[in-house]
């Protein structure tokens, strides 16, 4: 299997992704944003189109539609309250305008599936080292704001109280979120990517005892997914995203089921 | 003698858009003192909170942190937080989330230390390693004022801390907070419905009703001016 570099580049960037998914998951899930996760993976599509409409690189049409659209995700979402509404209007906005961008590049269907579900046959090294910069970027700002970002992820209230500025910090993390997506989306796809972003830091929480525990955890728990589903899909030829959604569902749901005797115990 | 103040209110008024809330509120409140904040729900203690916490713009009038903000660091303490039951948030964790700054993620053996301190003194010690989600009412109360304290305030606001809590983990909470206020000379401001418990453990009382604000030593606080202010 390794002795193909399309191999040897898929397991690289796949590793890239699970460390970053399994990071940024951690503070997806305590800060409820699931659902804007999924949004940013939508306009992901959007950019990758625009990309190919525009003779750029999917990646870079990614990058610019994602950190542009988190920035306005998070000035209309401020407010919880609104946030699904202004998420839902944005999703909705941005699937048209990729269907409209990959008509207006005369691909076909096949080319949007790809964008959508990924492919692993299709990663040089310098989409590797592409990746591999992006990443990080994500982890030095994470690295540099993590007190922050876990105090006003894990407790809102308490980090507006001591007056930080959590504005500032929701749309810079969203800025983060749109990094990891545009990098992870390259494997799993723009469709799946939320997959790797939610399950992994969902599926931890119920088995860590610590913040960091639940970090480590995650990260584990994306790079079995990961690495299994690229195996598995060199071996049966069947699409990667497939594997690694059913992989990380399981465990989600195994995890689910965990709590429930532990809470009927 | 007289202890120093160390906040001052004068003329302060909050008006919302067609709406006053208080207006002309002067009040000086000195180091060590504990006051109880009381009114209905309405009266604008939660604005009045939000506003010593710089949440707000007074509309009118100043706030002023003697004898300079940078000396006076405010713990809050909430009646609710929304952490999530299934967060892997330990209480030892939680108190430490107010350990902010731009430094290393982890704590450092003296942070980790404060923070063993803190759990000694608010007896959470035994529930240390327990997430926080999983803590009973009065724990979790306990945990909140461990967190608020962690950065040793010299004022603390206790915002309906105990509104939720049962006679008896309400009376510990506010022995623990009494026992912190002697010890340490924190100030404290207890806003509460609760006439009886702000009667046993304050000093000072600020009664606000619409157009009326009283303050005065706890002993002036009768039960005819009570009934007056619950029914105005």
């Amino acid at each position: 299997m390794f002795s193909y570099e399309f191999m040897r580049n898929a397991f690289a960037a796949g590793t890239i992704i699970a460390v970053i998914c399994g990071i940024m998951g951690v503070f997806v899930i305590a800060r409820n944003m699931s659902f804007l996760t999924h949004t940013l993976s939508e306009i992901g599509f959007s950019g990758a189109a625009f990309g190919v409409f525009a003779g750029w690189a999917p990646l870079n049409g990614m990058l610019l539609f994602t950190v542009v659209s988190s920035v306005i995700v998070g000035q209309l979402s401020a407010r919880s309250e609104r946030r699904e509404a202004a998420t839902s209007a944005i999703s909705a906005l941005f699937i048209g305008m990729g269907i409209l961008f990959l008509s207006l590049a005369n691909k076909n269907a096949s080319y949007a599936t790809s964008i959508l579900f990924g492919s692993v046959i299709g990663i040089s090294a310098s989409d590797v080292r592409q990746m591999l910069w992006l990443s990080l970027v994500v982890l030095i700002v994470v690295f540099v704001l993590y007190r922050f970002l876990k105090f006003d992820s894990f407790d809102h209230t308490g980090a507006r109280v001591k007056g930080l500025w959590t504005n500032a910090l929701s749309i810079t993390f969203l800025v983060l979120v749109a990094l990891s997506v545009s990098v992870a989306a390259q494997i799993v796809g723009s469709l799946l990517i939320f997959i790797l972003l939610t399950l992994p830091a969902a599926t931890a929480k119920y088995f860590a005892h610590t913040v960091g525990g639940m970090m480590v955890l995650a990260i584990a728990l994306a790079l079995i997914g990961v690495w299994s589903g690229l195996t598995l899909s060199y071996m049966t030829n069947y699409p990667v995203s497939f594997f690694i959604a059913a992989i990380e569902a399981i465990f989600y749901f195994v995890a689910l089921g965990w709590q429930r005797l532990q809470t009927a115990e | 003698m007289t202890a120093a103040p160390i906040l001052k209110l004068e003329h302060l008024g909050v008006t919302f858009p067609n709406n006053p809330v208080f207006s002309d509120l002067n009040l000086t409140i000195r180091q060590g003192e504990v006051w109880s904040i009381i009114g209905k729900n309405g009266v604008g203690k939660t604005t009045l909170m939000r506003t010593l916490l710089h949440q707000l713009r007074p509309t009118q009038g100043k706030v002023t942190y003697l004898p300079s903000v940078n000396d006076v660091r405010i713990g809050y303490v909430p009646q609710f937080r929304n952490i999530d039951a299934d967060y892997p948030l330990t209480i030892r964790d939680f108190v430490g989330l107010n350990l902010t700054g731009w430094k290393l993620p982890w704590l450092s053996a003296k942070e980790r230390a404060k923070v063993q301190r803190i759990l000694e003194q608010t007896g959470l010690t035994q529930l240390a390693n327990r997430p926080i989600g999983q803590a009973s009412g009065g724990e979790k109360q306990k945990a909140y004022l461990a967190q608020a304290l962690v950065e040793a305030p010299n004022l603390l606001i206790l915002d309906e801390s105990t509104a939720s809590l049962d006679p008896v983990t309400k009376t510990e909470l506010l022995d623990l907070v009494t026992e912190l206020n002697q010890r340490l000379n924190l100030t404290v401001l207890f806003v509460t419905h609760d006439i009886p418990m702000a009667q046993k453990y304050t000093h000072q009382y600020l009664m606000m009703t619409p157009g009326k604000i009283e303050q005065g030593p706890i002993a002036q606080l009768t039960d005819d001016k009570v009934w007056e202010g619950e029914n105005v």
